[in-house]
């Protein structure tokens, strides 16, 4: 049971809950989630920055997003689940491109700090190509999930444990985003 | 030196702001909505959370400019201080410092904030509204703290006078983006 009712609670995991607790603080934060993760005006594809979402959420601990943000990665990346697996257990030698390693390294240090970020990591990601507006993205989606991750949990919100019950998520998000995310739409009408 | 290139005459997060004004705009609703929304919790209160967290993550950009805000919405120095030293030597309520003590665990982590921590915060009379906004607050000053350290911005000096200009801005005219844009604070 998390820390404040919640509406329909069992219905609701994770942030979805949260979302039906406090509607009017879910609208910014699904319109920050649409457009750093969602806006088609990005060098970087949506299944990269999911995997970016869901590498954070994972050194988060945070079941709930890491599983959410997995399926959604999955499911843009046309993935079985293995290499959102790989980059997880061992992401430098993960099946993907070396930008992406200097990206997702750049992520794992601000999960830590922003001071974690070191001006070698960013020589590094800026050599292997990447510019200037992926660098900020990556700070912003590995901060905005250190945001995710801590709502959900610091609320003491329940998960799933089971994968299967996050195999619709993906399909989901790519289909319908967040910017328009109604929590109750997951609330089974009896 | 910022690890990517910002408007000079805008140190910390206000020049990210600036540079990515389409994210800015989710985040400066969100952090209006929470700091200057209508709430049980005083503005005041509501910048003293941001400040704990701000000062917690060794981010001194944020911690200057609330502790600047919460300062003047508070009327004295004193509290802020004693704040960063010792919560529970604060002269404010109980249910203030229990809310205070929630924000400085979920900066650690969410799955750092204890049934125990609630409990007590909900034994002094805080709301779950409250209880709910101070982990949200808490959790966008981890936000805010890694993307103004993360990108390496600038930190002006605390004795510049920056911090009060600043602490001004966000206490007379809230989160929201200068309708004139920020052109006049260029040097000239």
């Amino acid at each position: 049971m998390a820390y404040i009712n919640i509406p329909s609670e069992e219905q609701l995991p994770g942030i979805r809950g949260l979302m039906a607790f406090s509607p009017e603080t879910a609208k910014p934060l699904n319109a920050l989630a649409e457009i750093l993760l969602r806006n088609p005006n990005n060098t970087l594809s949506q299944g990269e920055r999911e995997l970016i979402a869901t590498y954070v959420s994972y050194l988060n601990n945070c079941t709930f997003c890491q599983m959410v943000h997995g399926s959604a990665a999955q499911c843009y990346l046309e993935d079985d689940g293995s290499l959102i697996n790989q980059v997880k257990k061992d992401m430098l030698n993960a099946s993907i491109s070396d930008k992406m390693k200097s990206l997702l390294t750049i992520a794992g240090a601000i999960q830590k700090g922003g001071k974690n970020v070191t001006k070698e990591h960013i020589n590094s990601a800026k050599a292997l190509g990447a510019t200037d507006k992926e660098i900020h993205d990556t700070v912003l989606i590995a901060a905005a999930f250190c945001l995710f991750n801590r709502y959900v949990d610091g609320l003491g919100t329940w998960a799933p444990q089971e994968a299967s019950a996050y195999l619709d998520r993906g399909p989901r998000i790519r289909d319908e985003g967040y910017a328009n995310f109604d929590p109750m739409s997951y609330i089974q009408k009896s | 030196m910022p690890h990517i290139s910002l408007p000079e005459h805008l140190p910390g997060i206000t020049g990210l702001l600036e540079y990515s004004q389409e994210t800015a705009q989710p985040i400066r609703d969100l952090t209006q909505l929470l700091l200057r929304g209508d709430n049980t919790l005083s503005q005041g209160e509501r910048e003293l959370i941001a400040t704990i967290v701000s000062y917690r993550n060794g981010c001194v950009f944020c911690t200057n400019a609330h502790t600047a805000a919460t300062d003047l919405l508070l009327g004295e120095t004193e509290t802020c201080e004693i704040m960063k030293q010792d919560i529970d030597q604060m002269p404010v309520s109980d249910k203030l410092k229990a809310l205070l003590k929630i924000a400085s665990l979920v900066q650690i982590n969410g799955k750092a904030v204890t049934p125990e921590s609630v409990e007590l915060a909900k034994s002094f009379g805080a709301t779950d509204a409250e209880i709910h906004d101070t982990v949200l607050i808490a959790a966008l000053f981890c936000l805010y703290n890694r993307y103004v350290d993360g990108m390496a911005t600038f930190t002006p000096d605390p004795q510049s006078g920056f911090y009060q200009q600043l602490g001004e801005r966000i206490v007379n005219h809230g989160y929201q983006r200068l309708p004139q844009g920020y052109d006049h604070l260029k040097k000239s």
